[in-house]
């Protein structure tokens, strides 16, 4: 070969591989669980359509970082009154809603007055109770006056619950949702699949990769495994079967992030039912309760233990996992003393999740040691909704929370379905939720978990874990759930 | 004839209105809150009872039913709660498909028990009759849910021959033909186990008459005789076992179509349970028993069209 030849070759290959582009995907298929019925975050509480809409399609004054910060969204800043009862936004300019309706202050105010009017089906309801009166000051500025002062009403109005929405699109808002988010809705095939397309008139719309995001519906952990194996999804990010982690983990393709949820597992003792109103029995349950066997058994070792009502990711977080040490013959002292008989027949009825059904085999093993003869009843979902929750028609139970920031569940009274109902309680709970200096609101949480642990309440498990199966080139995806929502707008093929 | 048909006819609506009753009455009696599966265990008692009042659950439960079934007898299913949206449209989208799955797994099914039925008759006692009759109660065995996973596994994930799931939509009919052969295949093996060994005996009977020594002895082929003279006679307890299984391969839906995530009656009626969505249900449970219903009407039929005997009796 000649030295020219050699030279032009080189310089064609150089120029070969320079004008081909990086193969970039602008389209992703994401597997959903749970498939909504409706696709108004406003009227309906199933989580899934937080999961796709919240932040993507629709947006709200705040938004909140995988960290749990709250961050601007459509309020560009705010300010608060240092009576901490006045809230004035500043708004975002130039935003347009998907029909092409321009979005302004007369907007937010439709959403608030609709979220908080007597007709109202909010599923958050409580969140806006706090607020006395949404004023327009101009079309970029909007006032909130609260009854009184509240702690959690930036992270609150970030929900899904709160997003804005507009009089002209929200009739329609259940099957065809208008928003301002990064993402327009595409359709919607019930029982098979939700299409998002990237709305090119949005603010950041430059920093968005994906063209087209498409959740599937499946339900069945073993036919969302088959899908991705054979690369019809790209993404599961809330996969239903940690025994199932292990071929995804071993697989090349795939990357598996195993992050935290808000969901705290709870086996709920009915306070207000003997014997479960004696301290003493459920501190005994609480001592023959081992939460390392629970976890082990029910979800693969993939969850972290909790020691009373608040998330091991957030930041007043306090190990109380010891304040009850597994101690079976401690158990049986205090049950003694209690004067509950050994064979005593309970009731641990539970829902059909999997981390509840597992939950309980083994927690029936672990009382059985104490001496509780646990009888393990699997309820549907409606059931449980009616009996338990509504008419408090159960002995012990195991379901998650999760919704952030809920420790007040200990505050709602006797007629929740926890049945418990203390002052002392209800009174520190008030002053947590109007508290607005973070350090001192931190030290009352602690305070807070230190009490419900202290009077064992009830048997507090493990956080529910986030169970995320990505495709390795994908980026963005959150690996914790400090909200119910998942914005795509950072999503990226890499490579 | 048409005395014959009207009799039917009542006979079906007799059976839908009893089917009618009852699913109301147990959706109705049942625990569970359709107003807090929507909103959830977090939503404030005022807004709990708004939606409650919208969706009419405060009235009687007699005149929830005399209004539902007017409403039924109208073509009007009434608004799902949960979706929101006309239950004859949900049921309408979804059809299709199920049907479809439906008749192509039926038939799938006739296919392959006629042949294997005629196939292990042909060859009784010999290699081939017992390898069938193994087969076949491999077949009665096996629960349709886990054959649906291990085809999915074989097809779809190794040889990525099939999709794993879902369904495209009508427009591209060759991917929408690809999506349903698994599911297809998944109800039919089953159910083609339990028909080829009827089809088996019922031939084997047949075989045993004169009539059939006497064609063999006219000199007709072996072949011949089998299929124009023997399986013609031996259909009767074929086609009633296919109407019965008809019904199974309906409601074989419900669980098929979660597996393979088809947007189809089965996997709505399933949902439609889960949140307590009572029109939905009542009316997708009527239209199963209807579709059942009519099924057999059409065996019936059938028979007549089978049997020339039978014809008499209904003039």
């Amino acid at each position: 070969m000649t030295r020219s030849t050699a030279i032009a070759g080189s310089m064609l290959g150089a120029l070969l591989l320079t004008a081909f582009p990086a193969w970039s995907k602008t389209a992703i298929v994401i597997g959903m669980q749970q498939e909504p019925t409706s696709l108004d975050p406003t009227s309906d509480a199933t989580a899934s359509i937080d999961g796709m809409l919240a932040h993507n399609v629709f947006e709200a004054l705040t938004s909140v970082t995988e960290q749990g910060e709250v961050v601007p969204e459509l309020a560009r800043s705010w300010t608060v009154s240092d009576d901490g009862l006045t809230y004035t936004f500043d708004l975002q300019q130039g935003v347009t809603f998907h029909d092409g309706s321009a979005f302004d202050a007369a907007d937010v105010k439709f959403t608030f007055d609709r979220a908080m009017g007597a007709g109202s089906v909010n599923p958050s309801k409580s969140i806006f109770e706090p607020i006395a009166a949404v004023t327009v000051i101009d079309a970029a500025t909007v006032e909130l006056k609260l009854s009184r002062p509240d702690a959690f009403l930036l992270f609150n109005l970030a929900q899904g619950d709160a997003s804005i929405v507009a009089p002209e699109s929200v009739e329609l808002a259940k099957t065809t949702p208008v928003g301002t988010g990064p993402f327009r809705f595409d359709g919607w095939t019930r029982g098979d699949r939700l299409t998002l397309a990237k709305y090119p008139a949005h603010r950041d719309a430059a920093a968005v990769q994906m063209e087209k995001v498409t959740f599937q519906f499946i339900a069945d952990p073993a036919s969302a495994s088959a899908a991705l194996l054979s690369e019809t999804l790209d993404a599961y990010p809330g996969f239903p079967a940690p025994e199932m982690m292990a071929q995804f983990e071993a697989d090349p393709r795939f990357s598996v992030e195993i992050g935290s949820t808000e969901g705290e597992v709870i086996m709920a003792m009915n306070n207000a039912k003997a014997p479960f109103d004696d301290i003493r029995v459920r501190r005994a349950i609480s001592h023959a309760l081992d939460r390392k066997a629970i976890i082990d058994g029910a979800m693969y070792g993939q969850a972290t233990p909790i020691g009373s009502f608040y998330p091991p990711h957030g930041k007043a977080y306090v190990d109380l996992t010891a304040t009850y040490s597994h101690d079976v013959a401690r158990a049986k002292e205090l049950l003694k003393e209690a004067g509950v008989a050994e064979g005593t027949v309970m009731t641990l009825r539970v829902p059909p999740f999997p981390y509840a059904t597992r939950s309980a085999e083994i927690i029936q093993a672990q009382l059985a040691e104490a001496g509780l003869d646990v009888k393990v009843e699997n309820v549907e979902w409606g059931f449980w909704l009616e009996e338990i929750y509504k008419k408090l028609n159960y002995d012990m139970t195991i379901i998650a929370h999760t919704s952030p920031n809920d420790m007040g569940n200990f505050a709602r009274g006797k007629s929740y379905f926890y049945g418990y109902d203390n002052p002392e309680f209800t009174a520190l709970w008030d002053r947590i939720r109007t508290e607005a200096d973070p350090e001192a609101r931190d030290a009352l949480l602690k305070q807070g978990q230190a009490f419900l642990a202290t009077e064992a309440v009830h048997g507090f498990l493990f956080q529910l874990p986030k169970l995320g199966v990505v495709r390795k080139e994908l980026s963005g995806f959150w690996k914790s759930s400090p909200v119910l929502f998942q914005p795509l707008a950072q999503v990226k093929w890499n490579g | 004839m048409l005395l014959f048909l009207a009799k039917r006819t009542t006979g079906l609506l007799a059976t839908l209105l009893a089917v009618s009753v009852v699913v109301f009455l147990v959706m109705n009696v049942l625990p569970g809150d359709p107003v807090l599966v929507i909103l959830g265990i977090d939503s404030t008692p005022d807004a709990q009872a708004v939606l409650r009042e919208q969706l009419g659950l405060n009235a009687p439960l007699l005149d929830r039913y005399l209004i539902w079934i007017a409403g039924v007898a109208r073509g009007d299913f009434g608004t799902s709660h949960s979706f929101g949206v006309p239950v004859a449209g949900l049921i309408a989208e979804r059809l299709p498909l199920t049907l479809s799955l439906a008749l192509s797994a039926t038939l799938l099914t006739v296919v392959l028990a006629l042949a294997l039925g005629v196939f292990a008759a042909s060859n009784h006692r010999k290699a081939g009759d017992w390898g069938v009759m193994t087969l076949s109660q491999l077949g009665i065995a096996v629960p349709a849910f886990w054959l649906s996973m291990l085809l999915v596994l074989l097809f779809a994930v190794r040889l990525r021959w099939l999709p794993p799931g879902g369904f495209p939509g009508w427009s591209d009919p060759a991917a929408a033909a690809r999506a349903l052969v698994l599911p297809t295949v998944a109800l039919a093996l089953v159910q083609a186990a339990v028909l080829a060994r009827v089809t088996r005996s019922s031939m084997l009977e047949v075989l045993r008459l004169d009539f059939t020594r006497t064609a063999l002895a006219t000199g007709l082929s072996r072949s011949r005789v089998l299929w124009r003279h023997v399986l013609p006679n031996a259909l009767v307890p074929v086609v009633t076992i296919v109407g019965m299984q008809f019904a199974n391969v309906v409601t074989g839906t419900i669980v098929i179509e979660n597996v393979f995530y088809l947007p189809g009656l089965g996997r709505l009626i399933f949902q439609a349970i889960s949140n307590r969505d009572l029109l939905t249900v009542q009316a997708l449970v009527l239209m199963f028993a209807a579709i059942v219903v009519t099924a057999n009407f059409v065996v019936d039929i059938l028979y007549v069209l089978i049997d020339p005997r039978l014809r008499g009796r209904l003039a």
